[in-house]
């Protein structure tokens, strides 16, 4: 840590999360938006940075109007899930080089009203669409299928994971879904597209998320400890899954050591993991390609690690987008976890003397992983 | 070849007026929709490097020549994955559930995505397929396969 660590300094999710008909996702981006501020101890007037993916075309500027902000620099990249913890690597070089000073991330999206399904067709989706692919569902059955030929991977070990985020949720009073459950009760949930059945999916919730990121000399400043970006990797393979060699591997295996790397630490030295849960066998290949266990011993590997509380692994410590929230894209809340658990703000589910946190975000059908590494400011 | 069916039209009709899909048609990709209206898998081949790519491009992806031939696929291939959807997601296929969609090797060394015909009985990785044709729309007209 130095002159040239940046910080986030505010975290907050929407007032309310669940299913709200009666708001927008601009609305409960503003709310997040709102409560991140107040986290940090900042006022709208000290954001000179808008970072957003949601809120329409043009989002950005769309948002800063909207929350009645003037920014001098804004950035909207869209990769899907791995969207918000991509932004921290983009809002740290932007704060880094000068342009601004004060960045806000946002997100805000409502797809339990049917948001979200109005994405704009590119030329691949001619060659998917058109089949009934029923994409990004399809996409991950797809590759759970795969997996499961090519390693002998079995449903119950992605039930499993199920399992483990729920020990997670039913310490966390914002989850959705807080109720114990069993890898039985997994298996026998109705099949939406096999080998993937309803509960080894994410939920599907309206909500909002925010972070503000600053100088760490700014940072120290204000009110809440804080939380050190120590480096980020990036990988994007593909765009359609038809396109991806093997489909059993993802990008992760190349943004977690770049992360890493970057952080100047090893997998040893990580005290809390929060990385994407769209689909319990999503999220069993990204530890794998993670790197905490070979590729294809996925399977064995989750039956016998603990990853709930006071587990060999802490994993998802929100209860995840299986039991936590999903609004359509989860990296922002992986973020805001992540954040107040080295803060040491997280109660009954706290990690005890949580120092470093790798934060994984998975987007689109596999095709974009980015791992960024917060370390706790002492 | 089986006739478009009236309520798949229908729908999705409906789906292609809505927000859900709009195919973009994109110029390159026509010589293959041409050859599916004629019941032929047409896929790009490059004369330089000899590899076929898909989807389409105007240029190799491989070597990047923009020597570009439309060759005949043998329309034979394996199953690399598959996936059965058995719940009403994109109501334009709703009729068809419970039905396996594919990632196909086809024999040129290309793969690409598509859909078992009929019943998803007895799909699994590795099996051989052949291709078959279905028309969605008068102007659709979209490779599916069956088992070999």
């Amino acid at each position: 840590m130095n002159a040239e660590t940046i910080c986030i300094v505010g975290v907050a999710e929407s007032d309310e999360i669940g299913d709200l008909p009666n708001c927008s996702g601009l609305e409960l981006q503003t709310q997040a938006s709102r409560n991140a501020l107040a986290d940090a101890g900042l006022r709208k007037t000290d954001v000179d940075g808008v970072v957003t993916q949601t809120g329409g075309r043009m989002a950005a500027v769309n948002f800063a109007e909207y929350m009645g902000l003037v920014p001098k620099w804004v950035e909207e990249t869209f990769v899907g899930g791995a969207s918000n913890v991509s932004h921290m690597d983009t809002a740290a070089a932007a704060i880094r080089s000068g342009i601004c000073s004060t960045v806000l991330v946002s997100y805000g999206t409502t797809p339990r009203q049917g948001e979200y399904a109005t994405l704009t067709p590119e030329y691949a989706d001619d060659f998917e669409r058109p089949f009934g692919t029923c994409f990004p569902v399809g996409a991950y059955a797809l590759v759970a299928q795969r997996h499961m030929y090519q390693y002998g991977t079995t449903r119950a070990q992605f039930a499993k994971l199920v399992v483990e985020s729920r020990r997670w949720a039913a310490l966390n009073p914002k989850a959705i879904r807080r109720k114990p459950t069993t890898i039985e009760e997994v298996l026998a949930a109705p099949p939406v597209i096999e080998p993937i059945h309803r509960l080894d999916s994410c939920l599907v919730t309206d909500a909002g998320g925010a972070y503000v990121m600053t100088t760490l000399e700014r940072a120290r400043k204000l009110q809440k400890k804080p939380v050190a970006f120590l480096g980020a990797g990036h990988s994007y393979t593909h765009r359609s899954i038809a396109q991806k060699e093997d489909i059993t591997t993802s990008g992760a295996a190349i943004s977690a050591p770049r992360a890493l790397e970057k952080a100047g630490l090893g997998l040893d030295d990580i005290d809390v993991y929060e990385v994407y849960d769209a689909f319990t066998s999503q999220l069993l290949i990204m530890l794998e390609d993670i790197g905490l266990c070979k590729k294809g011993e996925g399977g064995p590997f989750v039956e016998r690690t603990d990853f709930g509380p006071g587990g060999d692994i802490p994993l998802n410590t929100s209860g995840g987008g299986l039991s936590y929230l999903h609004p359509g894209a989860f990296g922002m809340f992986l973020v805001i976890e992540a954040v107040r658990q080295l803060r040491g703000e997280c109660g009954d589910r706290q990690v005890r003397g949580a120092q470093h946190a790798l934060v994984h975000g998975n987007g689109g059908v596999y095709f974009s992983e980015v791992t960024a590494i917060l370390g706790a400011v002492a | 070849m089986s006739e478009p069916k009236k309520e798949l039209r229908t729908l999705y009709k409906g789906e292609l007026a809505g927000s859900v899909y709009q195919p973009t048609r994109a110029p390159e990709a026509q010589p293959f929709w041409d050859g599916c209206r004629e019941q032929r898998l047409m896929l790009p081949q490059c004369t330089a490097c000899k590899r076929f790519h898909f989807y389409p491009r105007k240029f190799c992806p491989y070597c990047d020549s923009r020597e570009i031939v439309w060759v005949q696929s043998q329309g034979t291939g394996t199953i690399y994955s598959f996936a059965v959807v058995t719940q009403k997601i994109e109501p334009a296929f709703a009729h068809l559930l419970p039905y396996a969609v594919i990632i196909v090797d086809l024999s040129e060394g290309v793969r690409m995505l598509s859909r078992i015909e009929g019943s998803p009985d007895g799909v699994a990785c590795g099996k051989p397929v052949h291709v078959t044709f279905e028309m969605l729309l008068p102007a659709l007209t979209i490779p599916l396969f069956q088992l070999s």
